[in-house]
């Protein structure tokens, strides 16, 4: 373990890290959450719309540079989800909800494929814009970069609108309405197909937003929808379905949890250590309790994922179980 | 198989029982005779050996087999969708390689023909472990809890050393000098015929297993799990045994990896294996038996001949299952199936014009597609290998405007061609069902 001064340093640095990430995450689990709380419907494609918002933003930005980018890139994503549902989601739907969730499953393959062939197979050079390129402030001695405040800023502005949009306007407390009660505001003779359509339009703008503002500050590779895609499911089943607070919440913990598992290096050998046992190679199990958390980090997501839908299938503050 | 061998086995008259069982299941007696002869048609007399090629093939294909029917355990006949079924074939694999490593180190004198029960047994202790917890659920959670153990072991092959062998998996040598006939299991040969025994085994136990009240009830916990329970069943144990039954299954199929690959690394427990028994159950069809079996051979001649001629294999492998998932939901053997009434009504011969008038129209559409396709492909992944578009000796230049101009042209004049055709097809088909339903209330 560290010494004392440094240790607050790890934890307040990791801290603002793990609270902009959490809402990198958040801008793609609030859309994922919606549609599967509506739709019954794991999108596995949802990912995919955050992968295909990276490479547009990327395309996008090598001819007109990286703001108009910042519109237009979602937008095609919003687009593109809106066609997804119309002509073919809905077709699918009559086959039944496992043939609904394998179609997603296959278009996040075909869209895979497609950025393979696309944009090739390596991780392509979709950079932060030189602006934004330097440090914001300072911190222990450590700089925190300016686009990572921008990030910030663009979550919490997204975070404001959908708020709103929810709140205060009449197509936003249909789509609350319908989030708990689907089959009621059909009988009420709300256009539910068409809030589908919107609300799957509106789950891809913002995986595509997530994409743009993300991919320069991760990496932009085929693969990135398939390392994200498990990790977002983690965080609405955390949330629970029907609840967006839940998913906000779920989103700033997995957030977090995940970057400070990648600072902390302690192992399960440290605690034994400190009550006084010492794992040494000849104990049993002597390479689990010696695995570093770094190491171990990309297992929590997973586990997180198991025990929640064994323990609490409600999750956090759901209505209803997965 | 056998399913008929212990009904008929109960009767007495045994030369009548004989005679039902061949009428019964000529058709898997008739996959297995022609299984066991298939590589003969290869042996090159001159050098007195077998193509490599299509031994491997055939092999993969068994595996496959094995593998795809477990998976229908869970898919098709519990209704349970597994996204991480490959834990158990890479398990079952961990552990074969293990115990074949410990046959060849004196400690454990199994012979090699018998080294898949060791599959089968890890298969089996890990399903019941995993199981346990997988299904406390169904339906989505069920399918998340899968994916999430899915990624969970194969974070852990990669990272610890002892049991999974890292990033290097682990390594063994299947000619141990331990065989019940004295067989070297050096040529890939011996070990095909060693698949197809066990494949054939395989293959009547899941068989027979359908046949079972479990796998009555896991049919009925998948069509209404309420009612399974009023009946007096524990939905959660029906599918916890089906569960631990389909690893044991996967094991064996994972047992014959290892003796055919000789190393099994993190791929064999990883979301692409996963997908792969996805896609081939599906494709065949999860509403019948056979329909993993005609999706594995199907997606290994795809995969074998395809990726020899194509890098972008996966995309029609992709594109194939999204139609079959949009149009065609109970797979390749349900589209087989709906013709049964016509056929017995014997009136298929209307319906062929239809289909000829289909072909032509749908053939535009894929060479379009498979243009535009190899098109994209050599513009991106084929340049960076510094490879070129050959078509019979003359070379496509993807950049130029030709060849896609010819694409679009296919498939949007084909697009419109196929769709008129379908119209006209859907008219005939209804005419003949209608026909068909007449008669039988008729008669």
């Amino acid at each position: 373990m560290c010494e004392e001064a440094p240790l607050m340093e790890v934890l307040l640095v990791s801290l603002l890290n793990g609270l902009v990430y959490g809402m990198l995450l958040f801008m793609l689990a609030s859309g994922l959450t919606l549609i599967f709380s509506m739709m019954g419907v794991l999108n596995f494609a949802h990912a995919s719309m955050y992968m295909l918002g990276a490479y547009f933003a990327y395309s996008v930005s090598r001819v007109i540079g990286f703001w108009p980018a910042l519109v237009i890139a979602p937008i095609l994503c919003g687009v593109l989800g809106a066609l997804i549902e119309m002509y073919a989601l809905r077709r699918v739907h009559r086959n039944g909800h496992i043939a609904e969730l394998l179609f997603t499953v296959g278009l996040a393959f075909i869209i895979e494929k497609g950025v393979q062939m696309a944009w090739g197979l390596l991780p392509v050079p979709y950079r932060v814009p030189p602006v934004l390129d330097r440090a914001l402030f300072h911190i222990y001695g450590s700089n925190f970069h300016a686009y990572r405040g921008f990030m910030f800023l663009i979550s919490v502005l997204m975070f404001v609108a959908i708020w709103l949009l929810l709140t205060r306007t009449r197509i936003g407390l249909v789509i609350q309405a319908a989030l708990t009660h689907p089959e009621m505001v059909g009988a009420l003779g709300h256009n539910v197909p068409r809030v589908f359509t919107i609300v799957f339009a509106g789950g891809s703008v913002l995986a595509g937003l997530a994409g743009v503002i993300g991919g320069n500050y991760l990496v932009t590779e085929p693969s990135m929808a398939a390392t994200m895609g498990p990790i977002v499911f983690v965080v609405v089943v955390f949330g629970g379905l029907g609840s967006l607070a839940g998913c906000f919440v779920a989103s700033l913990i997995m957030g977090l949890v995940q970057t400070y598992a990648v600072v902390l290096d302690v192992s399960f050998a440290d605690l034994l250590a400190r009550l006084g046992l010492h794992v040494t190679s000849a104990t049993p199990l002597a390479e689990v309790l010696t695995m570093p958390l770094p190491r171990v980090g990309a297992l929590l997501p997973y586990l997180m994922l198991i025990l929640v839908l064994l323990l609490k299938p409600r999750g956090l503050m759901g209505t209803r179980d997965t | 198989m056998s399913g008929g061998a212990i009904r008929t086995a109960a009767r007495p008259v045994a030369a009548d029982g004989a005679v039902s069982f061949l009428r019964r299941q000529w058709p898997w007696l008739a996959a297995l005779a022609f299984a066991v002869v298939v590589p003969w048609f290869s042996y090159d007399w001159s050098t007195g050996r077998h193509s490599g090629f299509i031994v491997s093939m055939l092999s993969q294909i068994g595996i496959s087999i094995v593998f795809a029917l477990s998976y229908n355990m869970l898919m098709g006949q519990a209704g349970l969708l597994s996204f991480g079924h490959a834990v158990f074939l890479g398990l079952g694999g961990y552990v074969t390689a293990h115990v074949l490593n410990a046959t060849k180190g004196g400690a454990v004198p199994l012979p090699l023909e018998l080294t898949p029960l060791a599959g089968a047994l890890g298969g089996l202790g890990f399903a019941i472990v995993l199981g346990y917890f997988a299904t406390k659920q169904r339906a989505t959670a069920f399918a998340m809890i899968t994916l999430g153990i899915g990624e969970l072991i194969t974070s852990c092959a990669l990272m610890f050393q002892t049991f999974f062998g890292g990033e290097g998996g682990v390594s063994t040598n299947r000619m141990t000098g331990h065989s019940l006939f004295g067989l070297g299991y050096g040529a890939p040969i011996h070990v095909y015929y060693l698949i197809v025994a066990w494949t054939a085994l395989s293959v009547a136990g899941m068989l027979f297993l359908t046949r079972t009240p479990l796998g009555r009830m896991a049919n009925a916990t998948r069509d209404n799990f309420e009612r399974a329970q009023f009946v007096g069943y524990d939905p959660r144990m029906v599918r916890f045994f089906q569960f631990a039954l389909s690893g044991l299954f996967a094991g064996i199929a994972g047992a014959l990896y290892t003796l055919t690959y000789e190393i099994v690394t993190y791929d064999t427990v990883a979301g692409p294996m996963s997908a792969n028994a996805l896609l081939m159950t599906y494709i065949g069809g999860v509403g019948v038996f056979a329909g993993p079996v005609v999706g594995a051979v199907l997606i290994v001649l795809l995969q074998s001949w395809v990726s020899l001629l194509s890098n972008s294999w996966l995309v029609y492998a992709g594109v194939l299952f999204i139609l079959m998932v949009t149009f065609a939901p109970m797979g390749l053997t349900g589209l087989v199936l709906m013709h049964q009434p016509i056929w017995r009504a014997g009136r298929m011969g209307r319906l062929v014009g239809p289909y000829l008038r289909l072909l032509v129209p749908a053939l535009l559409v894929v060479l379009g597609f498979v243009l535009a396709v190899e098109l994209c492909s050599f513009l991106t992944i084929g340049a960076a290998q510094g490879k070129s578009f050959t078509l019979s000796r003359i070379t496509i230049d993807p950049r130029g405007a030709g060849a896609w101009l010819v694409a679009g042209l296919l498939l949007v004049g084909g697009g419109l061609c196929l769709r008129a055709a379908m119209r006209g097809f859907g008219v005939a088909w209804s005419a003949v069902t209608e026909d068909v339903k007449r008669a039988e209330v008729r008669a």
